[in-house]
């Protein structure tokens, strides 16, 4: 065998000015269950982000892309679960904080935004008192004070009428609207990381459209880091200065957007690329879909887990787990792990 | 002549209040007026987003919700004048591929009693296992997924039965309702490419409902966008992206995100202030013009526009009064700075007015 197994990955999003805000290191996530075999959910995710910028998760069901965000803010609970590695937030080791200092973090240094404001929101408080109740907790704020700042708040996302729509409950608006809601609260504290989990899967294309307008004003003018999490290239195209593709668990491709899209290195990203048809396309370029389903896939310590699926696979994809490096020549911000990446022509 | 005509039909469910008197309060127009046809062998794309009546639209032509007015009429036969029996008959000609394979199939049937039930249920005799591994075979899977259940498949396989119990007693016409919005990315063009493939072995003719317009562009002959009940634009698939004609296709069109961070960045971007009004009081006039950009006084709020070919535009109709000025540019969107706004409302003045 050629290559070196102990190769260590490249970390994606590193060496980007300042020292990195959140930083992830070798972060794995299994799942145990009696008489089930654990399931690994992240194995061995780093990344860096640095203070205002914005990154993107890809990646489809099962690839540990919300876990990952899930165990970094100690969102997943004790039980059944082993989590493993490093998380840092401003040189704070998150997973090994005490519970009260950790929910003093999260809220108001980092605030999550998640897919469903449904089932995020309580159904039985007004938008305004669990709003009020964010800046009670954590800035302190009290009785009109507070009100005042909430009504600011819904204003800030778009919400006019403010002060009468404080007073609704979460069934009474639409669903863009309850999404604007959750963005408010988490912007209540001005958080320096917002972590978004398919803010805009459950929305119409009008209602998305306007969600992400809003969520890169925000980002843009409050210096903000976001962390978007989505299954859809299409969203982070417009929108994420660095983009990580997991697929299975760990990073297979890091590169700034418009790297990824101009060439893009992993077969599990030109794939995914060519099985969406796109509108700005002639019609009549047929799909190339991926083969097989996102389940057969290989442990990692045994090979590329994209293998099974792979059109590019070598004999050298079984065996030996690639590294996630730059590609000779290329850019050192755009990593690959992939024995036998796509050739730049190739797209 | 068109295999499915379909001919002013309107679909209105009845809000009842009260508990022992049940009493009418209003109706909600799920469908409200709409006129399409599909050719033998052609594709037809609905697109909307959620609440503007798409599926409503495809249940109703399958005789599943109750048609309050108008008709379908299917090869020449108008469906609403056939008896039980009848309508019976005429549904194996008609068949149905349902968003969630997994909510859709029986958990406790085998595939091969899932696939054989449409050849028992309209009296079809011989060898079911034969036709079972047939349309196995069709669909792509391997003989021995028979004998297996619908939870050990994957989302992308479940589907795949699915299709196959639409087209086990090989009918003409397949409704898919948002056949590959429930899939991963990955697995959606597998699905896609199956359709595609299964009209051009078997001549099937398909109405495909989504709210995807990529995927419905990719796989329609034409397009129908619907808004709140009614069809504001009919256009040939490359039509309607190269020249989108109403103003809620062009804002559709501009909100799609595209996989390319040059596209992204260059393009226009049409934001759409609030929501989609309730179905059950649409606004009078053009039902869009409390959204739309280019709206103009008075007109568009009175008078209801209908489909029709605007000059100079052949094979592609739009129900807008100002189609001629908006693509010749004539009349410009108005952009404000409240194009983030839900309400139209000032917010200075409802904060006052409010307390």
């Amino acid at each position: 065998m050629t290559r070196v197994q102990e190769q260590v990955d490249a970390i994606p999003g590193r060496g980007q000015g300042a020292a990195p805000l959140l930083e992830v290191r070798d972060l794995r996530v299994t799942f145990k269950s009696r008489g089930r075999r654990p399931v690994k959910a992240v194995d061995g995710v780093s990344l860096d982000v640095a203070p205002g910028a914005t990154v993107g998760i890809v990646g489809e069901s099962g690839s540990g892309k919300s876990v990952t965000s899930l165990a970094a803010l100690g969102l997943l609970g004790k039980r059944g679960v082993e989590i493993s590695g490093s998380v840092k937030f401003d040189g704070d080791d998150l997973l090994n904080m005490p519970e009260d200092e950790l929910r003093a973090v999260r809220g108001k240094e980092i605030a999550m935004v998640f897919q469903d404001p449904m089932s995020s929101l309580n159904p039985v408080l007004t938008i305004g008192r669990q709003i009020t109740e964010i800046l009670e907790r954590h800035r302190g704020l009290k009785g009109q004070d507070a009100r005042d700042q909430a009504a600011e708040l819904l204003l800030s996302v778009g919400i006019g009428d403010a002060v009468r729509r404080l007073k609704s409950f979460p069934h009474q608006l639409s669903g863009g609207m309850r999404q604007r809601v959750m963005i408010a609260m988490a912007l209540a504290c001005q958080p320096r990381l917002l972590i978004a989990d398919e803010p805009t899967t459950a929305l119409d294309v009008t209602i998305s459209a306007q969600i992400l307008e809003l969520l890169r004003s925000l980002v843009v003018d409050s210096q903000t880091a976001l962390v978007l999490i989505t299954h859809d290239l299409g969203v982070v195209a417009g929108l994420c200065d660095q983009v990580h593709v997991m697929y299975s668990g760990r990073i297979v491709e890091s590169a700034p957007r418009r790297a990824l899209f101009a060439n893009p290195q992993h077969p599990y990203t030109t794939g995914l690329l060519a099985s969406v048809p796109r509108l700005d396309q002639p019609r009549g370029v047929p799909l190339l879909p991926i083969p097989g389903s996102p389940s057969d896939t290989l442990p990692w310590v045994d090979g590329c887990a994209f293998a099974p699926r792979c059109t590019r696979r070598v004999p050298e994809s079984v065996g030996c787990p690639p590294a996630l490096l730059p590609l000779e020549g290329s850019e050192p911000s755009h990593l690959v792990r992939c024995v036998n990446p796509v050739p730049e022509d190739h797209t | 002549m068109s295999l499915l005509e379909i001919r002013d039909l309107k679909v209105h469910f009845p809000i009842k209040k009260g508990i022992l008197l049940e009493r009418t309060v209003g109706h909600v127009r799920a469908v409200d007026g709409v006129d399409l046809s599909v050719e033998k062998g052609r594709t037809l794309g609905v697109v909307g987003e959620s609440g503007c009546g798409k599926s409503t639209l495809g249940r109703a032509v399958l005789q599943l919700e109750p048609i309050t007015e108008g008709s379908v009429v299917f090869d020449g036969t108008d469906l609403s004048t056939l008896g039980a029996r009848d309508l019976r008959a005429m549904r194996e000609r008609m068949q149905m591929v349902f968003q969630d394979p997994l909510a859709s199939l029986d958990p406790r049937q085998s595939v091969a009693s899932v696939l054989a039930e449409p050849l028992r249920t309209h009296g079809h005799k011989g060898d079911h296992g034969k036709r079972v591994r047939e349309l196995l075979d069709l669909v792509g899977l391997p003989s021995t997924a028979a004998n297996r259940y619908p939870h050990e498949f994957s989302g992308g396989q479940r589907q795949r039965v699915g299709i196959a119990r639409a087209i086990a007693l090989s009918p003409e016409l397949i409704i898919a309702d948002e056949p590959v919005s429930a899939l991963d990315v990955s697995i959606q063009a597998q699905v896609v490419n199956l359709l595609e493939e299964l009209q051009e072995r078997l001549g099937l003719t398909y109405v495909v409902i989504a709210h995807d317009l990529a995927v419905v562009r990719h796989i329609s002959d034409d397009i129908a966008v619907m808004y709140l009940g009614a069809v504001v634009e009919v256009a040939p698939s490359d039509g309607l992206y190269d020249d989108p004609l109403h103003p809620y296709t062009r804002s559709l069109l501009s909100a799609i995100p595209i996989p390319d961070p040059e596209v992204e960045d260059s393009r226009e971007r049409i934001l759409l202030r609030g929501d989609i009004p309730s179905a059950a009081a649409p606004p009078p006039g053009c039902r869009f013009h409390t959204r739309c950009p280019w709206r103009q006084p008075t007109r568009c709020h009175d008078e209801v526009p209908l489909l029709r070919e605007p000059e100079g535009v052949v094979g592609h109709t739009v129900a807008c009064h100002w189609a001629e000025q908006v693509r010749s540019g004539e009349l410009q969107p108005i952009t404000s700075e409240v194009s983030l706004m839900v309400d139209a409302a000032p917010s200075g003045v409802s904060a006052t007015a409010a307390d």
